[in-house]
């Protein structure tokens, strides 16, 4: 039997609009609510735009990156850290991860796209963006090859995509290993974005390309278990014993990834209280302006609670998880802003000891801005809420009978095709094998 | 062959009175050539060391990278903060009102007998390595390869600011009129490709402050400034090493009609020679 000959929808798990149209009351509202959020959003953000940025944001020549550059961050590092942990599972043949690939990449996908509905409200001029990037390209600029490398990373984890519904698993492996390569390369070039600016000392240095690939591993690994343990709430047939195993794996190294950045941060603090140009960003993040933004949501919320929580769950607590991990997105997105935030309020000539350069530059998202950032937020929740209803909890069809001409791999669990006479061990060998 | 055994334990020191001047003279060479200061204004800050490395002064001109190198030498002692300069580049290149090109900081002493504030000028450096030129993802920024101005080619720019925190001396602002990201272009635009030799804060500054000229030409009062033994010159964050192009001196008023006159440098002791 052919595969063409199976229902295309079936195949890749596509409920439709149908399964939205049957979700509860209570869904549609979170749902239209989150969709008002991005209309809104969208429309004061084209406000904005018209208006002219200057005019309706708060940065200034000397904060010029507000809480659009911190939220862009957020999306990208999130979209990278879905990227590298389920990559365990379908690139490198983590067994237990393996479950978790087909949402963690629609996820990733979704992410990115928020990442750039944030940045296209940010960049004065997003079209002339478009043809210069192409036909004037500076090698030397680490944004150039972010924003280049971002680009064939989404395209990469599309097509990936594609072949995780289609279940060509070889291709999806080799798409996925595309796609991861260039996510870190693109990612720590984000890093290096802030990290090859002379003028900033507290973001100078190779510290932070490093960072953003751990701090990434550690958002991907609480994003997919906050999106996994949502969908739980929203469906708990989606949670069977291979997902179980699959929570439990994310967890345990997600918990590590929280242990090494809280060793990162340590060093960061500590090292930054002995240098000059530094200590007046650190001292501010102790106990200055952003010292509840440190303790409480970069510190607690985004590290020690749920290190604390997801020890306590022994992955297997699913409410437990949902809670520390919701949390942890917060803290998350706080950790972002205070990196862009507090690298940009010591003025360059401070050190100069002129009057203008005494004091830290204050800063303070305006409306528009916050609502630009929701935006791509809201825009991000939608997108989730309506792909769990109309892909089926991202589930392979296990449920449903097996369609002609298919099977239940033993290996991963999914929906196999088998071609014209060719054996189920046949079959098995060809979509799991690279080549 | 044999050598002599040299037992340097035992070897008495000969003192540094037997060195020669020429001795001397070579060996700083050497060191100024590793360090690089040798090349004067080139590498970045206290070229009046020129002076001693080099009794000619004509074959460091080839070093400077540019032909005309285009260099402001701001003398801070005369500065009194009037702010024509401000005014001046305002008027000529544009600037709305919420950006400036150029600016006077001001910086404040206790204690000290003779001052109890100084201004200090600055605007754009034009670095030699710039590091908004690097950082620019679409080339929207850029050094003149004649002139050495670091310009910008408005229609590229894409807004993304990343010059603008480049930019270790805060020189450029995002103007919403120019859909880019504007900066001093040593009034390129506006004066001296028309013709004119002095950028409009210079020639508007009362007090000779600011000094705008061509370090490649050793007649121009810039190259005069900054090639003074007796003046300490220097440049504003060093250690960023991006080269700038923008001198610093404390300056006197005697210094300035010295070389006004075309005089020889003479140094103006106490007694006022």
């Amino acid at each position: 039997m052919n595969r063409s000959t199976v229902d295309i929808a079936k195949r890749w798990g596509y409920h439709g609009i149908d399964a939205l149209k049957k979700a509860s009351p209570g869904y549609f509202m979170i749902m239209g609510f989150f969709a008002l959020l991005t209309l809104i959003g969208a429309a004061v953000g084209v406000h904005g735009m018209i208006t002219g940025y200057h005019h309706v944001y708060n940065v200034s020549r000397e904060i010029s990156w507000g809480i659009l550059i911190s939220a862009y961050v957020f999306c990208v590092v999130t979209s990278t850290g879905l990227c590298i942990i389920s990559s365990i599972g379908h690139v490198f043949g983590g067994e237990a991860f393996m479950p978790i690939a087909k949402r963690a990449v629609f996820m990733s996908i979704i992410f990115m796209l928020g990442g750039f509905c944030i940045i296209f409200f940010d960049i004065e001029n997003p079209f002339r963006m478009a043809i210069y990037n192409v036909i004037s390209p500076n090698l030397s600029s680490n944004m150039w090859w972010m924003g280049t490398l971002y680009g064939a990373y989404l395209v990469f984890m599309i097509i990936e995509y594609y072949f995780l519904l289609e279940q060509n698993h070889s291709l999806s492996r080799l798409m996925g290993f595309f796609g991861l390569v260039v996510g870190i390369a693109a990612h720590s070039n984000l890093g290096a974005v802030f990290g090859m600016l002379h003028g900033r000392p507290f973001w100078y240095g190779p510290y932070l390309p490093i960072y953003f690939i751990f701090s990434a591993g550690m958002s991907g690994g609480c994003a997919i278990m906050f999106v996994t343990t949502l969908a739980w709430k929203i469906n708990p047939a989606i949670m069977n014993l291979r997902m179980e195993r699959a929570m439990k794996a994310v967890c345990q190294v997600t918990i590590f990834l929280i242990s090494t950045i809280i060793f990162f941060t340590i060093w960061k603090i500590v090292t930054g209280m002995v240098s000059h140009d530094k200590s007046l960003v650190i001292m501010s993040l102790v106990n200055g302006d952003y010292s509840v933004n440190f303790w409480v949501f970069d510190i607690f919320f985004g590290m020690v609670l749920p290190l604390f929580l997801l020890f306590l769950s022994r992955g297997t607590n699913y409410n437990m998880i949902l809670w520390a991990t919701g949390l942890m997105m917060i803290g998350i997105f706080f950790m972002r802003y205070d990196i862009v935030i507090p690298g940009q309020m010591v003025s360059v000539y401070h050190a100069l000891g002129v009057e203008e350069g005494l004091d830290i530059i204050k800063y303070k998202p305006s409306f528009h801005e916050i609502m630009a950032t929701l935006f791509g937020l809201s825009l991000i929740c939608v997108a989730y809420l309506a792909g769990e209803k109309m892909l089926n909890g991202h589930q392979l069809e296990k449920h449903e009978i097996v369609p002609e001409g298919g099977y239940i791999c033993p290996g991963c669990g999914a929906i196999h095709f088998m071609q014209e006479g060719e054996s189920e061990q046949d079959a098995m060998k060809r979509q799991h094998n690279i080549w | 062959m044999n050598f002599p055994k040299i037992d340097l334990d035992r070897l008495k020191n000969e003192g540094t009175s037997s060195i020669t001047n020429k001795e001397r003279r070579n060996f700083l060479k050497l060191g100024f050539a590793i360090t690089g200061v040798y090349a004067g204004g080139k590498i970045l800050s206290l070229s009046s060391t020129f002076g001693i490395a080099h009794a000619s002064g004509t074959d460091f001109v080839e070093k400077f990278p540019y032909n005309p190198h285009y260099s402001m030498v701001i003398r801070q002692s005369l500065c009194i903060d009037c702010e024509k300069c401000v005014d001046a580049c305002n008027k000529t290149n544009h600037v709305p009102e919420y950006g400036y090109r150029t600016r006077i900081l001001t910086r404040k002493y206790q204690g000290q007998l003779d001052k109890k504030v100084e201004f200090i000028p600055v605007l754009c450096n034009h670095c030699n390595d710039a590091p908004c030129v690097r950082a620019c993802p679409t080339k929207a920024t850029y050094k003149d390869a004649i002139t050495g101005i670091v310009r910008m080619d408005s229609k590229k720019c894409i807004g993304c600011k990343t010059c603008m925190l480049a930019c270790p001396y805060d020189a450029r602002y995002f103007s919403a009129e120019r859909h880019a990201v504007d900066k001093c272009d040593f009034c390129w635009e506006e004066r001296l490709s028309k013709g004119e030799t002095q950028t409009a804060c210079s020639s508007a500054c009362p007090t000779g402050a600011r000094t705008f000229g061509n370090l490649t030409d050793p007649n121009n009062i810039v190259f005069k400034l900054v090639h003074q033994l007796e003046e300490s010159v220097w440049v504003l964050r060093p250690e960023d090493g991006t080269k700038p192009n923008i001198f610093y001196m404390k300056g006197n008023m005697l210094s300035v009609d010295n070389i006004l006159k075309g005089q020889k440098f003479i140094y103006s002791g106490p007694s006022g020679s």
